[in-house]
Order: C-alpha cells, then sequence, then structure tokens
C-alpha cells in the first residue's frame, strides 16, 4: 500500500495538484508534509476490525468534473427541504450553492473549502487539523491532508444565531477518492447547526477518506447532522471531531448507513469547564460488510458532561464492532459520562459487539454505561405474525421499533426524515 | 364464500419432545362459542398457541382445517390473514411501535397491497372500538403493551380482535386478572363480534367469564384431550362441584401432561 501511494502521488503530483488550484503555500507546505508521513505513519488500529486488506488507497484522485446537472438522488434531497442552505458537492467539485442572503448580511461564511482556502485562508489555517484532528494521527489522515480535493467551511461569528440549517450534501461516483473535509468554526456564544449527506450515484469501487473538525468556542453551540449512505463499493474512513471550550455544546446526530466496510471513529474533546457534547447514532449493517465505529468522549474541563446513545442492527452477514470511550482526565472533577450501546442481530450469520469502557482518573465524578447485544425476540415475532403481518413486515416493524428511540430524538428533523428513509431502504 | 369452519382431529403437539396434546378434537362452526375449561397443566395454552403456530411447539400428528383449508401448512401470518386469532394469556410488550401503528399495519396486511384502510376509515374505527372497550384514546398512541397492566392488556387483545375481524378467535385466559368491571367491558367486546360467520373459542378456568360470554358449548380438558363435552351447564356444575366428580367418572388421577404448560 506504501508502494502505492508513493507512486501515484509523490511530491511533484502533490505540488502540481495545490497550484492548479491556486491554493495559498501554507496549505501546499501542510500537503506535503502530510505526504511525508504517510510513508512513516500506520494505518489505524480500530478496536477487533481488521481492516489491512481494506481499500484505502485504489482510486481516481482527480475525475472528470461531472457538471451541474444533479441526478436524482441528489435533487431528491435539495426538494425534500424549504429555505435551505445548502451546497451540494459532486466527487468533491462544487456542483450547487444555495444560501440566504441572511447569511452574509450576519457575517456566517458558508463556503466550499477550496473558497475557502482562497478567501480566508488566515481563518482556515488558525484551525485546520491544528487540535480536534491532526495529520500525524496515522496513515489515513496523513493521506488525507495530503490530498484533501473537496468539504466545507463554515465560521459563525461571535454571539450569531444561525436558525436555518446549513446543508451539504455530497456525492461519489466513477471509482473516485473522497478526501473531504468539513471544518466548522462556531465562535464564542453562537449556534449553528449543519447537516451533511453522503451518498453515491453509482456501484463503483472508490474509497471516502473524510475528517470533519468542530471547534465550539466558549458558549458556542454546535448541532452536527449526518446521514452516511455511500453504496457498497465504498470503502469509508471517516473521522469525526469536536473541540468544546469552555460551556460550549456540541451535539452529534449521526446515521451510520454505509453499505460498504466502514471505519467511523466520533470523538470529542470537552476541554473546557461546563462544556457538553451528546452522540446520538444509529447503525445498520447488510450484506457482508464489516463496521467499526468508535464514540469517544474525553473530559478535561470540570462539570463537562458527556453522553453517548448508539443503536445498531446487524442483517445477513454483516459484522460491527461498537466502541464506547468515556474518558475523564484527572481534574475534570464533577464531570459525567453516560453511555448506551445496544446492538441488535437479525440472523444468525450476524455479528455485533458492544465494547463501553469508561477510563476515569478522577474521583469526583459520576458515569454509567450500559450495553446490550442480543437476537431480535421470537415472542415479538410470533405476536406480530399472529396479527397477520408477514415476517419481513414484521422484522422491518422490530427494527424501526429498535432505533425509534435514538430516531426521535434526533435534534434536526431534516436528518430525522432522511434517516427513516435511508433506514427503510436499508431493511426492505 | 365458505362458511366458517375450524376442524381438529386428533392432533398431537410436543414441546422439547414431550407430548403434550395427546390426541385433542373439536369442531368450531361460525356463530358457535366453545368453552375450554380444566386445571393448570392439562394442555390448554399449548392447543391455542399450536394453533396459532407458534414455533416453539412442534405437531407430531393429526390434522387441522380451517375454512377447508389446511391450516398447519400455514405460516403464523397466514392462519392469521385467512382469520384466525389467538387473544394471548401474556401479551409480548414491544416497544417502538404503537399501537396505532401495529393495528394500521395488521388491518392492512390482511386487505392486501392497493386496498389499505384509509387512514380516516382507520381512526374512526379506531375510536369506535376504543369507545366501546372504555379505553382511554392516549392508549393508541402508546408502545404496544409497554407498561400495561394486566387489565389493559387484556383490553388491547381484545381491541385488535375487534379491529381485525377474524372467522375464529381462539381466547386464552383473557379473564385472568381481570376485576368485575374489567370482565364486562372484555366480554361487551368479545359479544360484539357475535354472529353467523364468527366462531370463538375461549380457553378458562374460571364459569365466572360464561357468565358475561355465553358458551353454547363447554369441554372439560384432562391429560392433552377433551374429556367431557357439553352445554352451559356443565360450566356451572364445575364451578359448584370442581372437577374431582370427572375424575372420579373416567378413572383419571393425575390430570395434568406432567408438564405445566
Amino acid at each position: 500500500m506504501q508502494v502505492d501511494t508513493e507512486l501515484l502521488f509523490d511530491r511533484e503530483y502533490v505540488t502540481n495538484f495545490s497550484k492548479d488550484a491556486n491554493e495559498p503555500d501554507w496549505f501546499l507546505q501542510s500537503r506535503l508534509s502530510s505526504l511525508e508521513l504517510v510513508g512513516t505513519k500506520k494505518l489505524p488500529k480500530p478496536d477487533k476490525t481488521k481492516i489491512d486488506n481494506w481499500n484505502f488507497t485504489k482510486f481516481k484522485h482527480q475525475v472528470t468534473p461531472l457538471g451541474t446537472e444533479l441526478p436524482e438522488q441528489m435533487n431528491g434531497l435539495l426538494t425534500a427541504v424549504e429555505n435551505q442552505n445548502v451546497l451540494a458537492f459532486r466527487n468533491g467539485q462544487l456542483a450547487y450553492t444555495k444560501i440566504a442572503t441572511e447569511l452574509s448580511e450576519k457575517g456566517v461564511i458558508f463556503t466550499d473549502f477550496a473558497t475557502a482556502l482562497q478567501k480566508h485562508s488566515d481563518l482556515v489555517e488558525k484551525f485546520f487539523m491544528k487540535k480536534a484532528v491532526t495529520n500525524a494521527e496515522n496513515r489515513l489522515t496523513a493521506l488525507h491532508a495530503t490530498l484533501l480535493n473537496g468539504g466545507t467551511f463554515i465560521y459563525v461569528p461571535k454571539n450569531v444565531v444561525v436558525q436555518i440549517p446549513l446543508q451539504a450534501i455530497y456525492s461519489v461516483s466513477g471509482g473516485a477518492g473522497l478526501f473531504n473535509h468539513v471544518l466548522i468554526v462556531a465562535d464564542e456564544n453562537s449556534s449553528v447547526t449543519y447537516v451533511e449527506n453522503y451518498l453515491s450515484e453509482d456501484n463503483e469501487e472508490a474509497v471516502a477518506n473524510i475528517v470533519a473538525e468542530v471547534y465550539a468556542l466558549q458558549g458556542a453551540k454546535v448541532s452536527f447532522g449526518a446521514v452516511d449512505n455511500f453504496a457498497a463499493g465504498v470503502t469509508t474512513y471517516v473521522v469525526r471531531r469536536g473541540y468544546a471550550q469552555k460551556d460550549a455544546k456540541i451535539v452529534w446526530s449521526l446515521g451510520q448507513l454505509n453499505d460498504g466496510n466502514t471505519v467511523s471513529e466520533n470523538k470529542t474533546f470537552l476541554i473546557g469547564d461546563g462544556s457538553f457534547t451528546d452522540k446520538k447514532t444509529v447503525s445498520i449493517g447488510t450484506g457482508e460488510q464489516r463496521q467499526n465505529f468508535t464514540s469517544h468522549v474525553i473530559h478535561t474541563g470540570k462539570h463537562s458532561e458527556g453522553l453517548i446513545l448508539t443503536h445498531g442492527v446487524m442483517k445477513d452477514s454483516a459484522s460491527s464492532i461498537f466502541n464506547g470511550i468515556s474518558k475523564i482526565e484527572h481534574g475534570a472533577s464533577k464531570s459525567n459520562g453516560e453511555q448506551t450501546e445496544k446492538v441488535l442481530m437479525l440472523s444468525e450469520k450476524a455479528r455485533g459487539d458492544a465494547n463501553p469502557i469508561l477510563l476515569i482518573d478522577e474521583d469526583d465524578v459520576t458515569a454509567g454505561h450500559a450495553a446490550s447485544v442480543g437476537r431480535i425476540d421470537p415472542t415479538q415475532m410470533f405476536y406480530l405474525m399472529s396479527r397477520g403481518i408477514p415476517k419481513k413486515e414484521a422484522e422491518r416493524l422490530v427494527i424501526h421499533a429498535f432505533l425509534a428511540p435514538v430516531v426521535k430524538e434526533m435534534p434536526v428533523d431534516a436528518v430525522k426524515e432522511r434517516l427513516i428513509e435511508v433506514i427503510e431502504r436499508k431493511v426492505n | 364464500m365458505t362458511a366458517t369452519n375450524l376442524t381438529v382431529k386428533d392432533l398431537r403437539v410436543a414441546i422439547e419432545g414431550k407430548e403434550i396434546l395427546k390426541g385433542f378434537n373439536i369442531e368450531i362452526n361460525g356463530g358457535e362459542i366453545h368453552a375450554i375449561m380444566g386445571p393448570n397443566g392439562t394442555g390448554k395454552s399449548t392447543l391455542a398457541s399450536s394453533l396459532m403456530g407458534h414455533p416453539k411447539y412442534e405437531i407430531t400428528g393429526g390434522e387441522v382445517s380451517f375454512n377447508g383449508k389446511d391450516l398447519l401448512k400455514m405460516t403464523v401470518d397466514e392462519r392469521a390473514r385467512e382469520g384466525l386469532f389467538l387473544g394471548m394469556q401474556y401479551p409480548s410488550e414491544i416497544s417502538g411501535i404503537t399501537t396505532a401503528d401495529f393495528l394500521r399495519s395488521a388491518i392492512n396486511a390482511k386487505l392486501g397491497e392497493g386496498n389499505e384502510i384509509s387512514l380516516m376509515k382507520f381512526i374512526r374505527k379506531l375510536d369506535e372500538k376504543m369507545n366501546l372497550l372504555e379505553m382511554d384514546e392516549k392508549y393508541s398512541q402508546r408502545y404496544l403493551n409497554e407498561g400495561f397492566s394486566g387489565g389493559e392488556k387484556k383490553r388491547n387483545e381484545i381491541l385488535q380482535l375487534l379491529m381485525t375481524e377474524p372467522k375464529v378467535a381462539i381466547l386464552d385466559e383473557i379473564d385472568s386478572g381481570l376485576d368485575i368491571d374489567a370482565l364486562k367491558v372484555v366480554a361487551n367486546g368479545v359479544n360484539a363480534m357475535r354472529g353467523s360467520e364468527f366462531g370463538c373459542l375461549m380457553i378458562t378456568h374460571y364459569q365466572r367469564l360464561l357468565n358475561y360470554i355465553k358458551p353454547d358449548f363447554v369441554h372439560v380438558m384432562m391429560q392433552g384431550r377433551i374429556v367431557k363435552s357439553g352445554g352451559p351447564e356443565l360450566a356451572e356444575r364445575l364451578e359448584a362441584e370442581g372437577y374431582d366428580w370427572i375424575k372420579e367418572e373416567l378413572g383419571i388421577e393425575d390430570e395434568t401432561v406432567g408438564q405445566k404448560a
């Protein structure tokens, strides 16, 4: 693999790519130093999932632009919500923009990453892969920083409250490698909701290497919703990180509904006193897919609170690992960490594993975890079927019922509706 | 339309290799209400669950025809769509599915694709039936049986009976755990179903239920089969004298099948 990437992407390639895009020099230097790390760093080691032979490197980094004629599934998402602020990307390239004037009047920046590098270079440089995530973590984050080819930048000024959710839709197709980067900076006491949808336009093998970083400065609130729904041929590595300062809140609502092999890691740093994060996620595994999900909260600030709620359903021969980690550092007194992971398996061949971990280096805290992994209850199935409901429909009801407590708690209606729709498709 | 008929011939049922029903016979026609009485452990609930097709029970012999079709060849849901209903002794709790959604799925499964009940019609019907059962309408939006008391669960079973309008209903101890007022309400519900196309098999320990739902036939079950049949007067005698006289008459020492079902 190392050989592959070096052959395909050397300093010259990366330099030309950056220069063609007219990127600022600091960003070119970041790409080049990251390229060095690709050669020296190892693949991440998600607990209990072997990813050595997954395809992270066989892709086309640059594909012919697909134009602005959006495919049906993207258009469907656009029309689903009114009054929207939306950016739509195809293979990383901006294909559709609709932004309310209200945003610029308030000084809110909501733009594609390439434009952000041109127009807001200093602001991007201040935060890009500095604290929430770095290029040196592993080979895939290094590769991401080297080959970044799409994404969104959001900046919300102090005290500004953005009412309407900012939405982004990203599609992949034609065997592309999507290195999508989302950077959200919510300045002091601001508030914003961001919702992203990932999808495939075709069934070709492709690679998605995605990083999202959220910086919630003092008193800010960021609500981050996502529905991941790549096709079976797409290998996904997605890292979503939050960095919360004093009294800041970061709320995650994640629908992890890819059809292909996926490593999804979500980590929130509760740095400031009184900071808060709440992560709710639903996952469905189907076919042969292998998935590894990690929800990680690190408490550094006093009185910080981190909540994790995960429900996963495994069908067919799918196999998934759910790791939940609440880490409370020494000094983070009066903090509270709670996590629940529940996995429902629908077939004999499906595998699910829930690993709740509490790592606590402070005495004066509260923490709790609950985990369960179980098969579908035959008595419940009998009850439903005894009223004439066919087995498949009964299963569908049980799956919805199992996911409902999480879905209905999703703070953003757009995510809720999209989730229900994708869940419906995945279980049928 | 075929006349309603459920005929069970020499039915044998085992659970985990142990035979519980040992040659059970009954015929139920439209318009008839049957009651099966008997002490604990004589196979009454096994009969109810195995007729509905519970996977835990293994049919080892006999035949069951339902409206002229082979019931034993049907899956659980096919039996229900053909018009069989089981009011359960211990209904499942299913969190995340509301009673209303569940009922609508059940009705639509019966009506088939393209013939689904309209939402307005469904709500009207639901209101009407819940009224009859003196159920607070909030129950329809609560998750199925979750946190329901024993009596509420039984009412909910009868609500399902009224909403899905089966041909033959088997009611497994629908009276257990009900106070007298609730019992009357449940009986009202069942009586509302009475008609020439509806047959019913009630399983009960107590004659009390039969004061409110008058049976046409009363059967006594022991050792996994019917040992005595008669009219409503049989139930009255059982209430007054217990089961011992039947055991004596038939020379039965232990009426159970050796394992509680």
